[in-house]
């Protein structure tokens, strides 16, 4: 049984919004509410949303569920580097070494309210597209392992 | 008396969760009840924060300077993305479970007895 | 230079080793199983050892604390903040050592059983992953100065410890085992929130210090202390609390058994924690000494007493196990009694408190040795049913020896490393109150009663002859329970020197609440 054509075109209209907007919750979140979690759940919705038009078995061929799974374990991995370059620099572990230095993401905050400059706050970015990364990829194979016991259920059932 | 009114929530919502925990015996809706607790416990952190006239802390084109305290945010933050891994993993146990004992009530559940 | 760096940066090594090793092993994986099972043995040994090296300096040089993402580690009050400590940060004294001499033991130990009993498995992969999560939790959880922190790193632990519980499926029975264990420890996590919040809105701090230093005793500072007790005695096994011990410890893998123990007493120290560091002379330590002690003799009494009918070994030893927390909650509970009271505490106090925190020490050891054993039997065997068992010491003589060990040890007999702890339980709280005393003597008894009758149903009697071929354990199971064996026999000898090297400093950082205060706020 599929969807229909307008449930099925919809969601190919809506996806890539969804995902772009999504990205920039994660991009932006050191200067607007939001951050890593918050754009990765968003993210993971538009995977969700494409998941409910189509079928699991046109999904997956789609998705790799590998390629998830090292998404999620890469972006962990950059967060803890992020974590320990600090250290190899002679700081504390999660030292934010790289704000104001002038380099990536360097560029010294303003004093008080502002209006919002992207290229701030060290490696906070960074962090935050760590976790985005991981939690789109945690949640979208969350929700296709879910998926497939329920496709196992029918064909037993 | 307006001012209390998110900490009566608080106490509402957790003697719904708590209810909805010890009296339903569908595994799915004492799931919802641990939901709706941590639910609660999020919304008291949030309230503990506010300050009369304050906005919110946020310095990118912020209105004024007199904000309410971003520290039970963060340990909000931190406490929803807890509670869906947790709720995420008991929907998990809950679909095996379903799928080995053929029902979802915690009563026909005695495989471990003594 | 690399032993300068790596020994300013030890705390903050002790959690970021484990974390980073259990997300890059899938990739190390990719490569090939046997190099994964390489990389997660390294691991664990790297984690043990700069376990052990902290232990050692924290013993030698006094409490350390380390700060994240501050200039410097030991800038716990920065200069613009006006006295306030506003990072997180890692508080290690002598308490927090002797319990990660015990994670890094008990985690080594269990990796290298693991590295043979679960061998041909599928996902294996995630299971590597949760078990260094676990004991990268476990650390942190004893290392940390924060109250927020311990709530994140009790989670950690719970879902780890629920995804390994359900490892194998086993029909549904290890999943139904994990759910029950898994709400249990999120409804108490999320009271456990509830009093972080308290104690947040009242001080507006959330660093243990910090609120020591400004704690006065109000009415909602009661009620976050009855949410603290009521939801780490749970997540420890006490027992009003005690349901999801027997399922959860018979049902998971034995190597995860043996870790869980641990990670319970994990819990245990946070209550001990938060009660003397926390609150100290402030609250009315009769009551919360006696509250703990009542704790104490109901599970040591129901613990001993539901264990004896039992058929499946290992929910025998789970039973075991609720019934030498009571002693644990006993012996520092007597110590708490006596708080205030000067020369009780020089007369009995101390001493029971290095009782119970010598049995934390003691019963890790031991009881992780069981289970491990039991483990290796089930691994030959293939059922956990006592009473199909029998006869196996005939081919199995180095598992023997190993159970008999822990079962000397469990039952207090000298000169095994139980014997040391109980007695020292015993003879002070005698003079607390005979009665108690002589409760716990008899629930001794009926331990050793209980593993005698063990023993001879699965070890003794005639060989059967569908066990006939049944082999000796592999050697890296043997070696786990080596190392285990060798600190029970070894502080068993030795008891006196163990006392005065690792226990007395951390019942007196215990009890010492205004050097806690001092070493993080700078003498004040």
């Amino acid at each position: 049984m599929r969807m229909s054509k307008i449930v099925r075109l919809s969601a190919d209209i809506m996806f890539p919004f969804v995902v772009i907007f999504g990205w920039y919750v994660i991009m932006h979140g050191h200067l607007t509410p939001g951050g890593g979690f918050q754009g990765g759940a968003v993210v993971a919705t538009g995977a969700a949303l494409v998941v409910v038009a189509y079928s699991y078995q046109e999904v997956t061929a789609m998705i790799n569920k590998t390629v998830l799974w090292f998404q999620e374990s890469g972006g962990l991995c950059l967060f803890i580097g992020a974590g320990l370059g600090g250290m190899l620099i002679g700081f504390p572990f999660f030292f934010n070494w790289l704000a104001g230095s002038g380099s990536l993401f360097g560029t010294p905050v303003a004093f008080g309210p502002n209006s919002g400059d992207l290229n701030t706050a060290g490696f906070l970015p960074l962090m935050n597209i760590a976790v985005g990364t991981e939690v789109w990829g945690g949640l979208t194979m969350v929700i296709l392992y879910m998926l497939s016991s329920l496709e196992k259920k029918q064909e037993g059932a | 008396m307006l001012w209390n009114l998110p900490y009566l929530t608080v106490v509402a919502l957790i003697f719904i969760g708590m209810a909805t925990i010890l009296l339903k015996r569908n595994l799915i809706k004492i799931l919802l009840g641990i939901n709706i607790l941590e639910s609660a416990v999020n919304l008291l952190i949030i309230a503990l924060g506010y300050r009369e006239g304050g906005v919110a802390p946020i310095f990118t084109l912020a209105p004024s300077t007199y904000m309410v305290l971003p520290t039970p945010q963060a340990l909000c933050l931190t406490s929803i993305v807890i509670g869906v891994a947790t709720s995420a993993l008991l929907l998990s146990f809950t679909m095996i479970i379903y799928r080995k004992y053929g029902t979802a009530n915690v009563d026909e559940m005695r495989e471990l007895r003594e | 230079m690399i032993l300068d760096f790596i020994f300013i940066n030890l705390p903050a090594l002790v959690v970021a080793v484990p974390l980073l090793a259990a997300f890059i092993s899938p990739l190390v994986g990719r490569i090939s199983p046997a190099v994964r099972k390489y990389f997660v043995l390294g691991a664990t040994a790297l984690t043990a050892a700069i376990a052990m090296i902290l232990a050692a300096s924290v013993y030698r040089y006094g409490t350390r604390i380390y700060v994240f993402g501050a200039m410097r580690p030991d800038l716990a009050v920065p200069f613009d903040s006006g006295g306030i400590p506003i990072r997180i940060m890692f508080t290690v004294d002598a308490m927090s050592a002797l319990m990660e001499v015990i994670i890094a033991v008990v985690g080594l130990a269990i990796v290298i059983y693991s590295l043979s009993a679960d061998e041909n498995r599928s996902g294996l992969e995630q299971y590597y992953t949760l078990m260094l999560l676990l004991i990268c939790s476990s650390l942190g959880m004893v290392t940390t100065g924060d109250l927020f922190n311990f709530f994140v790193f009790i989670e950690i632990s719970s879902m780890a410890s629920a995804g390994l519980i359900a490892y194998r499926v086993e029909k549904g029975r290890a999943v139904e085992a994990a759910i029950k264990y898994f709400i249990v420890s999120t409804i108490a996590a999320i009271f456990f929130l509830f009093a972080i919040a308290i104690l947040y809105g009242q001080y507006n701090a959330l660093n243990i210090a910090m609120l020591a230093s400004r704690m006065q005793f109000s009415l909602l500072d009661k009620v976050a202390l009855v949410l603290l007790i009521a939801c780490l005695a749970t997540k420890a096994g006490a027992v009003p609390m005690h349901f999801w011990t027997p399922d959860a410890y018979s049902l998971a893998p034995s190597s995860v058994t043996a870790f869980l123990v641990v990670a319970s007493q994990a819990s245990l120290y946070g209550l001990f924690r938060y009660i003397f560091t926390l609150y100290n002379l402030s609250l009315n330590a009769a009551t919360v000494g006696w509250v703990l002690i009542i704790l104490g003799m109901l599970s040591m009494f129901v613990g001993v007493t539901m264990a004896i009918p039992q058929k499946d070994v290992k929910r025998l030893m789970a039973y075991h196990a609720i019934s030498q927390t009571g002693y644990m909650l006993l012996g520092v509970g007597t110590g708490l009694a006596v708080l205030g009271n000067q020369p009780m505490m020089d007369a009995f106090g101390r001493m029971a408190m290095e009782g119970g925190i010598f049995h934390i020490i003691n019963h890790a050891m031991y009881k992780g040795l069981l289970f491990l054993t039991a483990g290796a039997i089930i691994y030959r065997v293939g059922t956990r049913d006592m009473n199909k068992m029998g006869g196996l010491g005939h081919k199995m003589k180095w598992t023997m020896v190993f159970f008999m060990i822990g079962a000397l040890a469990i039952a207090g007999i000298p000169p095994f490393n139980g014997f040391a702890s109980k007695l020292m339980i015993y003879e002070s709280v005698y003079l607390f109150n005979p009665v108690l005393a002589i409760i716990a003597m008899v629930v001794s008894i009926l331990t050793l009663a209980s593993f005698v009758k063990v023993f001879h149903s699965i070890f003794m009697g005639p060989e059967l002859p569908e066990y006939k071929d049944v082999k000796e354990a592999p050697l890296p199971m043997l070696a786990g329970m080596a190392i285990l064996a060798a600190i029970v026999i070894l502080f068993g000898f030795f008891p006196q020197q163990v006392v005065d090297t690792l226990i007395a400093p951390a019942a007196n950082a215990l009890i010492d609440q205004h050097g806690y205060i001092t070493s993080v706020l700078g003498g004040i």
